[in-house]
């Protein structure tokens, strides 16, 4: 997994509400039994008119030449629905590190926690704070000292990450590292509870 | 204090509590099918581990098959790879394959119960976020991602927070017309598609006791429709009556054993729970939803808000953009609205009660000339029950085809599409955008409301057919 310290840059802003794991990567793309380049096909039926890709939506933010960035701003209760990783494997080959919303749905946070994608929850107001930001501003996300800052504004609201993940983000450890190396007590438990 | 069922089962799973973060929890059970789990294979290989606990886990293929002619090879080639690689990867790996063809192969949600895998007080997961399902019988069953699939062929355990307690109490009769899947989509229209973000469920009072287990499992698959990370009912007579003598059910002295831990599985009477929410039964009509999240529901002869009523711009702008795809018009009535499609299947309403309940409406009538049809039993064996108990005949009669077990029309990973633009009346879980098909309008809805328009053509209340 890759680590993640420090992140400034510029922003796409998703307005949209519950956006599902089925508007991330649509159903017809989970065939695939790798995790690459799933990227491509983020947002696909957002992104392009009738799933072909010389007709790209322009009312589309990601296909708005102004916005770019590695940090992705979304309504709330971003990622509900379906638990398919490939949701966050798609988030993560498209570019972006950091994902704020002001309410994420469980699953999906673990899954992007699980693949070195950044959950952020800010509260509703400092959302709309960042939808004011003009396409050119940043934002600075320092996961050590878990804040997240409007940098034209100065604005900073602090998020909240465990203590055990955030040692796993800074440094790029993933669970499986962890639990492997538990098998004894594992083995103690079964042992126990037969 | 006492504490909750939900409780009892974690607090007995905990391997390890780690200090400011996640609990290592013991999993008992394992379902994989072959979407979420080839890069879990892949990456266990790369770590040069093995699969810590084959023996728990099951796998079938659901998601990806066809419901045709499922003794030919699949056509589509990627859909063939991916079921190829689950049946490779389960003979590697020694885990028992319910694959295509299985006398036992069906939806993963389904085949556990059935089969008698999935018991009382049991932790449960599988790659699929309707694992919920399994909550119907007292376990502790929710989705996970494909990381954590790998997690649990790496170590048998998975790292979760504990979640807070929701109970919800439903009391009271049910309306005439009205079942489990209304009292689900009446719950999640109250509380919204992020209601029990963060929360697990319990579904109590005297009119959840009164459903049977296919009844309890609509309800708790559709828990991760309002975010709860799972649902789950207190195991009762019910449900040991459901479970005792199917294949994997414990038999004997070991029955007797078992029994015995499955009824201490109840919420003791002063545990207390974050949030409790109470409703009537009998204010529940038969549901319809109208939007774009299952949230977005009411009585089918409700009508939908105006857009005034919305007051947040996001939220407005959200509506706006629901109504446009649905092709729908704020504070219209959906009665007598025609529908092209009817869906009757998923991990939400495939069970054979399901069947019973459609056969009951259609018998002896004949299907609308305009409605096409994808009528998808849940498994092999509820394939074969349908045939037991003469229903298929019914439904022929009534110009219905009945199609083989899979996923289906549920998520449109297979041909079984819903064509850009129709409306389906759908028995399934999800609205989303495209969720059936690109461009398809799903109206989740209970199988009697199904089958009604599937005699009528038209979004009707079947009180005013029965």
């Amino acid at each position: 997994m890759q680590s993640l310290q420090k992140i400034t840059s510029k922003f796409i802003p998703l307005r949209i509400e519950n956006v599902d794991t089925d508007q991330i990567i649509p159903a017809r793309f989970l065939k695939a039994t790798t995790k690459d380049g799933f990227g491509k096909n983020l947002f696909r039926d957002w992104r392009y008119e009738n799933d072909d890709e010389s007709k790209p939506k322009a009312d589309f933010v990601l296909n708005q030449k102004q916005y770019s960035g590695e940090i992705l701003v979304a309504a709330k209760n971003f990622g509900c629905g379906s638990s398919r990783e490939h949701a966050a494997w798609s988030i993560q080959d498209y570019g972006f590190k950091v994902v704020v919303s002001s309410f994420f749905a469980d699953i999906f946070k673990n899954n992007a926690l699980n693949n070195g994608v950044l959950p952020v929850t800010v509260t509703d107001a400092f959302l709309q704070q960042i939808f004011a930001q003009g396409a050119d501003d940043t934002l600075s996300v320092d996961l050590e000292a878990q804040t997240i800052t409007i940098d034209a504004t100065g604005a900073t609201e602090k998020f909240d990450i465990n203590s055990y993940k955030k040692t796993c983000m800074l440094n790029g450890y993933d669970d499986i590292d962890y639990l492997l190396n538990m098998k004894p007590e594992i083995e103690a438990y079964e042992k126990a509870n037969q | 204090m006492g504490k909750t069922l939900f409780e009892k089962i974690w607090d007995k799973h905990v391997v390890k509590q780690i200090e400011d973060g996640p609990s290592v929890v013991y999993i008992d059970k394992h379902f994989i099918h072959e979407v979420t789990s080839p890069q879990a294979f892949s990456g266990i290989e790369k770590r040069g581990a093995q699969l810590f606990r084959p023996q728990q886990i099951v796998a079938t293929a659901d998601h990806n098959v066809p419901t045709m002619h499922q003794e030919l090879p699949i056509k589509d080639a990627l859909s063939k790879f991916q079921v190829d690689t689950l049946i490779e990867n389960c003979k590697k790996h020694g885990v028992e394959l319910y694959g295509l063809g299985h006398k036992y192969q069906g939806i993963v949600h389904v085949i556990g119960p059935e089969l008698g895998i999935t018991q009382p007080g049991m932790t449960i997961v599988c790659g699929d976020s309707h694992t919920s399902t399994h909550g119907a019988f007292g376990s502790i069953a929710f989705g996970i991602g494909t990381s954590e699939v790998e997690m649990v062929f790496a170590s048998q355990c998975i790292m979760q927070s504990k979640p807070k307690v929701m109970r919800i109490n439903i009391d009271g009769a049910l309306k005439n017309g009205v079942v489990s899947k209304d009292i689900i989509l009446y719950i999640i229209a109250l509380i919204s598609a992020s209601g029990a973000t963060g929360y697990f469920v319990e579904y109590a009072g005297s009119a959840i006791r009164a459903l049977s287990m296919e009844a309890r499992m609509t309800i708790c698959n559709m828990s991760i429709e309002m975010g709860a990370r799972g649902g789950m009912i207190a195991p009762d007579q019910t449900t040991f009556d459901y479970i005792k003598g199917r294949l994997f059910a414990p038999q004997g002295a070991d029955w007797d054993k078992k029994l015995a831990t499955w009824k201490e599985l109840y919420t003791d009477a002063d545990a207390k729970f974050d949030i409790e929410i109470n409703i009537k039964a009998e204010d529940i009509d038969p549901m319809i939803t109208y939007g774009t999240n299952p949230g977005m529901g009411l009585s089918v002869r409700g009508t939908l808000p105006t857009i005034e009523s919305f007051s947040d711009a996001t939220e407005k702008q959200n509506y706006e953009k629901a109504l446009k795809y649905m092709g729908l018009t704020a504070g219209q009535s959906l009665l007598g609205m025609p529908v092209q499609n009817v869906f009757i299947g998923s991990c939400t309403n495939s069970r054979i009660e399901d069947f019973r309940l459609v056969a009951s409406i259609i018998k002896g009538k004949q299907k609308d000339p305009n409605i096409k049809t994808l009528i998808v039993p849940g498994s092999q064996e509820v394939a074969k029950q349908i045939v037991a108990e003469g229903l298929d005949k019914i439904f022929a009669a009534a110009g219905v085809e009945i199609r083989q077990a899979g996923c289906s029309a549920c998520l449109g990973m297979n041909e079984d599409k819903i064509p850009a633009g129709e409306y389906c009346i759908s028995t399934s879980n999800r609205n989303f955008e495209g969720r059936q098909g690109a461009g398809a309008r799903t109206l989740l809805a209970s199988p009697l409301t199904a089958a009604a328009a599937l005699l009528t053509g038209k979004i009707t209340d079947i009180r005013d057919i029965i």
